[in-house]
């Protein structure tokens, strides 16, 4: 039994708008273990951002216990919150959110200037590693606008890489993509999951992209519907080389 | 977090956006440019007038008739004549802490050499005035106390009357000129001396016996001044008071009467116009001081409208890791590079404004290392206050709302 990554119990989240009170999340449990890679599916509205948000430390649940590498989330304050965010999580946002006008190299560089103690010349090297590691090594020195949209998403994720997390957390993160680009995102995440076992929760409402993942959990209205291991896996490169050549890639 | 990453994440970010950050800039640059220019014109003409004031001779003491309440009008001071030659051996006499004294009378006219002519003054004096004055002769000797006696037709000449009657290059001394149709032998030049603090031509004068230009010019009694030299300078005020109860004691002035002379030393003449030329200082460096501040207020606008563009990217950093000190450090350094910068620039424009001043309009300047200090630490304190609120705004960014922002 491999160690739990996460743990999650009777997670609830409100929103109080006015009067009114929104139950976004109205007690989801489960648990993601090391070297898991999760897909969350549901419909629109159905809570998914939000409890990738609690997942992510950037927002704490109203009621429930989350457990993040064995540490109780619950009792920490915003500038402890701000310390496990970067060096225990790497996000990929749906709109990339990369810094315009500049390199690749220096937005990959960034989470590792809000970690204290390393080194300018390591700081350096991790960069071009984890572009190499998403095989953007030709592209370091270009700026967002210079790139595709999947190259973006590929820089995105090497800064979500480069701090060596102990999960990865993508919301929609193939939502502004072609299917033949999501997929080669998709081929990029099972490798790092399958070759670097990487821990990944990835956020998704397309069947077929969920079906790349070992495992996922589906909501609906705030709740947990279905949790299950995917048996027929697919893997992103078949699928890839199935489809007509095109010489980018 | 160390402060170095923050600078160079706040170096970063000025640098995706140059034009905007040099356009912020451009207050705090004219803004300090104006300061140090300012104060340095200011500076420079008051230690201009200070110096040739004492260069005049800082002992020296000046007594002219003052106006005087005539059946209870008051007249205006060169309408009054007091000051007598009785006056003059009055102070010689009594006087301990002077050392030398000369009256003045002057009158304006036109000296000819031949056909050529130029109006000027002409000064009558004692032969102690050139000490009195720390005057030197540049050629031919000074007249003496026989002249006087005599109220004999000698006269120095001043720089400019040579050169304007004297064109040949021909030396002056034994010549005759005439002044107001008197003839008068030149028996000496005086040495160069240039302008005076207030911009006059101090070698634009003829100087001669006061006993010539009262018997033979002007038909008077009485002195328009006289000057005394004191002792040494700290002794200027003791000579002051002396001399003023001598002149009491020979008008005969009643206990109760106001003083129909005044007696002014250098320094009083050096204060006055000092705090004349302090008070333009004020004034230019209060107006540079207010556009100071609009650039301030120019960092704080572009701050605050930076922060809510740069939404999104706050809330990026917040889930990369930044903590509100880091966000509201970042906005916070990036103001003081800003007005840092732009002060640098600032300095270095003023300084090349106050020469190009000094070289094209031939004003002095003087260049003060304190207002160049001053203007920086100002420049920094508007960074820092000016910078702190749209950091502080950008560091309570909630990071979801941040990056959900459009
Ligand atoms: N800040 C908020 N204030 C009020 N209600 C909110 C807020 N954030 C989310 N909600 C509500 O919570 C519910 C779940 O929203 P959430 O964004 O998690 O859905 P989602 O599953 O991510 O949907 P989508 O697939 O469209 O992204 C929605 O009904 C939404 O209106
Ligand atoms: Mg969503």
């Amino acid at each position: 039994m491999s160690k739990k990554i996460l743990e999650i119990q009777n997670i609830k989240r409100e929103f109080r708008m006015g009067t009114e009170t929104v139950r976004a999340l109205k007690g989801v449990s489960f648990d993601v273990n090391s070297g898991e890679f999760v897909t969350i599916m549901g419909s629109s509205g159905s809570g998914k951002t939000t409890l990738l948000n609690i997942l992510g430390c950037l927002d704490k649940p109203t009621d429930g216990k989350y457990l993040l590498d064995g540490v109780n989330i619950g009792g920490l304050e915003r500038n402890e919150l701000a310390r496990l965010r970067n060096i225990k999580i790497g996000f990929v946002f749906q709109s990339y959110n990369l810094l315009p006008r500049t390199s690749a190299l220096e937005n990959v560089e960034l989470p590792l200037l809000y970690n204290p103690g390393i080194p300018a010349k390591e700081r350096r090297e991790r960069a071009v590693h984890a572009l190499e590691s998403v095989k953007l090594a030709e592209r370091l020195n270009h700026t967002p606008n210079q790139l595709s949209g999947g190259q973006q998403q590929r820089v995105a994720i090497a800064r979500a890489l480069v701090n060596e997390p102990v999960m990865i957390l993508a919301d929609e993160a193939t939502g502004n993509l072609d299917s033949r680009t999501s997929y080669e995102i998709m081929a990029l995440m099972q490798e790092l999951n399958q070759q670097q076992g990487k821990t990944i929760v990835f956020v998704t409402h397309e069947a077929d992209i969920a079906a790349f993942s070992g495992r996922t959990v589906t909501l609906k209205d705030g709740k947990v519907i279905k949790d299950c291991q995917n048996d027929n896996k697919r893997s992103a490169k078949e699928v890839l080389s199935s489809l007509p050549v095109s010489d980018d890639y | 977090m160390n402060v170095i990453n923050l600078v160079r994440i706040a170096f970063k970010a000025l640098q995706r956006n140059k034009l905007r950050a040099f356009l912020t800039m451009l207050g705090i640059i004219i803004g300090v440019g104006a300061v140090i220019a300012m104060v340095a014109i200011g500076q420079g003409s008051k230690k201009s007038i200070q110096d040739q004031l004492s260069s005049m001779g800082s002992n020296m003491i000046t007594i002219r008739p003052n106006s005087n309440v005539v059946a209870g009008a008051r007249l205006n001071a060169g309408s009054v004549q007091t000051l007598k030659i009785e006056d003059v051996k009055a102070i010689q006499k009594q006087a301990q802490y002077i050392s030398a004294i000369s009256p003045a009378s002057s009158a304006k006219g036109q000296a000819i050499n031949g056909a050529l002519n130029w109006p000027t003054t002409i000064q009558g004096v004692s032969p102690e005035y050139l000490d009195i004055r720390a005057w030197t002769m540049k050629d031919g000797v000074a007249f003496t106390d026989a002249d006087v006696t005599a109220a004999a037709k000698v006269c120095l000449l001043g720089q400019t009357v040579v050169n304007n009657l004297f064109t040949g290059g021909e030396s002056p001394i034994g010549k005759i000129i005439r002044f107001n149709k008197i003839p008068f032998r030149v028996i000496g030049v005086l040495a160069q001396k240039g302008e005076n603090a207030f911009g006059q031509d101090q070698d634009d004068i003829i100087i001669t016996p006061y006993t010539t230009v009262q018997e033979r010019i002007l038909s008077t009694v009485y002195f328009q001044n006289i000057y005394v030299s004191a002792l040494n300078e700290q002794m200027t005020d003791t000579a002051v008071a002396e001399i003023s109860q001598i002149l009491r004691v020979s008008h005969r002035l009643k206990p109760t009467d106001i003083d129909d002379f005044a007696v002014r030393t250098q320094r009083e003449l050096i204060n006055t116009f000092s705090s004349t030329s302090q008070l333009l200082t004020v004034l230019l460096t209060a107006i540079a001081g207010i556009s100071l501040v609009i650039g301030g207020i120019g960092i704080m606008n572009i701050m605050y409208v930076s922060v809510t563009e740069r939404t999104r990217e706050i809330g990026l950093r917040m889930a990369i890791g930044a903590r509100g000190i880091d966000i509201l450090l970042q906005f916070l350094i990036e103001a003081i590079l800003i007005s840092i910068t732009g002060g640098l620039i600032g300095v270095a424009l003023g300084i090349v404004a106050s020469r190009l001043v000094t070289i094209f309009l031939s004003w002095p300047t003087l260049i003060s290392e304190s207002s160049i200090l001053l203007s920086f630490l100002v420049c920094a304190f508007t960074g820092v206050f000016f910078g702190y609120y749209p950091a502080q705004k950008a560091s309570r960014l909630d990071p979801i709302e941040a990056l959900r922002y459009e």
